[in-house]
């Protein structure tokens, strides 16, 4: 966990590190979810965040503790950012009681509110109006915390982003909305389904603070983010963080991504991969960029194998867990 | 004549009535060059152009509420959903304006809304649900959920047609699993009329869309033992009380089936009918097998417990003999 007198600072390359290892856990992982789902392991359908790794990573670490997030149908990052360890996750794509969602909701409905993540939400748009709630739970407290909604540009179309936004800086609360711009909703392009190009004018509507920031760059998305929570923890009021960003492979696991040319996703890998673009810039020599990719590869591989010794549940499980 | 998916079906159906009236438009997320998240416009943006398939943003409520407006001016709009369970969405414009609007405004709002629904591949509580219950409980909405190619394609035609706003609900996990011969010329298959999918003197089972699959397995292994009557209802509003009745005078027993779950699902109302219309032909309580009442989990084996299989049927299908 972040340390106080750490954050908006320098980060020492001992911290940017850190995040360089979470960044390739995240890609290992979701790289291991793809394979997995291509043997006919997994069931149900996928979506990985490959390439929007410094994203999860950049927010998730300058939370504090008492922080919460709502995710989306791409949830993996966003999960392990948050503290859910990969066994529990690699569990719950395998459908497991030891699951962090005990097998009830698999990949696009799994949560960990241990952790602070009140889940994935595949409706689009379906996790801001809970944000703006907790973070308005937040305000009525008197807690400082602040509540995380990540969703995706296809998302800011939808009627909930909208009123969510209104009602937060109606409220004044706490809430920091964290818009992944990967350029695409599923199959439809921005020039498709967005009138304007600068997503930070929905912000304006409402008169909300808007930041805008290089999704690729982790400590580039730290040191925003960090400015957007002290903002909304301060009582200013909310804030819609642009993050650009890029998804380099198919909206789910499968796609054939008829909709964009093939180079597309190759180039945006040489040119824009986070992960390669901060070991680059922290110079990790051969040995340690080895040692830190054996060391998280372990990890997953690991979460695999607890994952097929973990659990079925019991089919009468089904029926209870209906009402609290 | 040619054997067709059930989603191949659909497909051409739609397609057919593109050519055939130039009022018809279809519109949904991610319709156009990818041809739907399931792919039943694949290939419709190369020939009907951009402004026929709209590729819509992520906007459910506006996209059913615009079909709404639109076809009060004329136009005949397909809207799809890419799961059914989004239709939650746009409830407003459907329910309180689209349903309404005759009765308040004395116009004919002639829209189809295409759903995929149900479960049986792990898609999990937001992408798994068969929400026909609560719509048919609607009055002003029409909703029907095809069983098998020839009506999906009969069914739709019908449903582009009707005036009303007509919901129409494609099972996921038929799409490509059924196959059957699909007539290549337009025909209709009328709303509110139910089809006898197997014909039975022992026991009627009442049901629709891919239990009938489900019923008609549960029948084929009774069979030396048991004479099963399947009644594939076809449509839910309006739906053909006098094909159940009669099916149910003939075996005095009847078993009412439904992957949707069981409190206040269609179901309850056509074994409410039964016993208000046929009491006296009865042998047995009527039955009812349907999911329990709970959200639809991912985990296989609390999937397959959720979804009512075969073995569910048989248990029933016993029971009503014996009783
Ligand atoms: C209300 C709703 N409509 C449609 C879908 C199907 N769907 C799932 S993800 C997606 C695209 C989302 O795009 P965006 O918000 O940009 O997120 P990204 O996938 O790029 O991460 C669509 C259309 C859905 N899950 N929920």
């Amino acid at each position: 966990m972040a340390i106080a007198e750490q954050k908006g600072q320098t980060l020492s390359p001992e911290r940017l590190k850190e995040f360089l290892r979470e960044m390739l856990l995240i890609r290992r992982f979701e790289e291991k979810v793809e394979e997995r789902f291509r043997a006919g392991e997994l069931p149900g359908f996928l979506h990985v965040a490959i390439g929007q790794e410094a994203v999860a990573v950049g927010v998730c670490r300058a939370l504090d503790d008492g922080d919460v997030i709502a995710s989306t149908h791409r949830a993996h990052g966003h999960t392990l950012a948050k503290g859910t360890h990969p066994n529990e996750l690699m569990a719950e794509l395998y459908g497991k009681v030891e699951g962090c969602s005990h097998g009830y909701g698999g990949s696009m409905h799994l949560y960990d509110i241990e952790r602070g993540n009140l889940g994935a939400n595949a409706v689009v748009g379906g996790g801001l109006p809970a944000i703006v709630g907790g973070a308005l739970a937040f305000k009525l407290r008197g807690e400082p915390r602040v509540a995380v909604a990540f969703f995706g540009d296809g998302a800011t179309n939808i009627g909930t982003f909208h009123e969510s936004l209104n009602l937060a800086q109606l409220w004044k609360v706490p809430a920091l909305f964290v818009c992944e711009n990967n350029h695409y909703a599923e199959s439809t392009p921005a020039k498709q389904q967005l009138p304007i190009e600068d997503l930070t004018k929905r912000a304006d509507a409402f008169g909300m603070t808007a930041m805008t920031v290089d999704g690729q760059d982790v400590e580039a998305v730290y040191k925003t983010t960090t400015k957007a929570l002290k903002h909304a923890r301060d009582g200013k009021g909310p804030v819609f963080l642009l993050a650009e960003t890029y998804r380099f492979t198919g909206h789910y696991v499968g796609d054939p991504q008829v909709y964009r040319p093939k180079e597309e996703a190759r180039h945006l890998r040489e040119t824009q991969d986070p992960v390669e673009k901060l070991r680059a810039r922290l110079d990790v020599s051969e040995e340690d960029w080895n040692e830190l990719d054996a060391e998280v590869t372990d990890l997953v591989e690991g979460s695999v194998e607890f994952a097929k010794n973990g659990t079925d549940p019991k089919p009468e499980d089904a029926l209870k867990n209906v009402y609290a | 004549m040619a054997v067709k998916t059930y989603l191949q079906a659909i497909s051409d159906g739609l397609r057919q009535e593109m050519q055939r009236d130039k009022r018809v438009y279809v519109i949904g997320e991610d319709i156009g060059v990818y041809g739907g998240a399931f792919k039943v416009t694949q290939g419709f943006q190369e020939e009907f152009g951009a402004w026929r398939v709209i590729d819509a943003p992520l906007s459910e409520t506006a996209i059913v509420g615009s079909c709404t407006g639109a076809a009060i001016m004329g136009l005949r709009p397909v809207a799809e959903m890419q799961f059914a369970d989004f239709i939650s969405c746009a409830w407003d414009q459907l329910v309180t304006v689209a349903a309404k609007q005759r009765y308040r405004a004395g116009t004919a709002v002639p829209i189809v809304v295409r759903l995929p629904s149900g479960g049986g591949f792990s898609g999990g509580p937001f992408h798994s649900q068969n929400p026909e219950s609560s719509f048919a409980h609607i009055p002003g909405l029409k909703i029907v959920c095809p069983a098998t190619p020839a009506d999906a394609k009969g069914l739709l035609v019908s449903a582009i047609e009707d005036p009303n706003p007509v919901l129409y609900f494609e099972h996921k996990h038929l799409y490509r699993r059924i196959k059957d011969e699909v007539p290549d010329e337009r025909y209709t298959v009328p709303l509110g009329k139910a089809r006898v999918h197997r014909e039975g003197d022992d026991v009627t089972v009442v049901t629709w869309g891919a239990m009938v699959y489900t019923a008609d397995e549960a029948a084929k292994q009774l069979e030396s033992d048991l004479s099963v009557e399947i009644v594939d209802l076809r449509s839910l509003s309006p739906w053909d009380k006098e094909a159940v009745l009669t099916s149910v005078e003939k075996t005095s027993r009847a078993l009412v089936l439904h992957e949707d779950t069981r409190t206040g699902g269609f179901g309850a109302e056509i074994v409410a009918t039964i016993m208000e219309e046929s009491f006296e032909s009865l042998d047995a309580p009527v039955k009812r097998v349907a999911a329990p009442d709970t959200p639809v989990p991912f985990s296989p084996p609390l999937e397959k417990k959720f979804i009512p299989q075969v073995e569910d049927v048989l248990a029933g299908l016993r029971d009503l003999a014996e009783y």
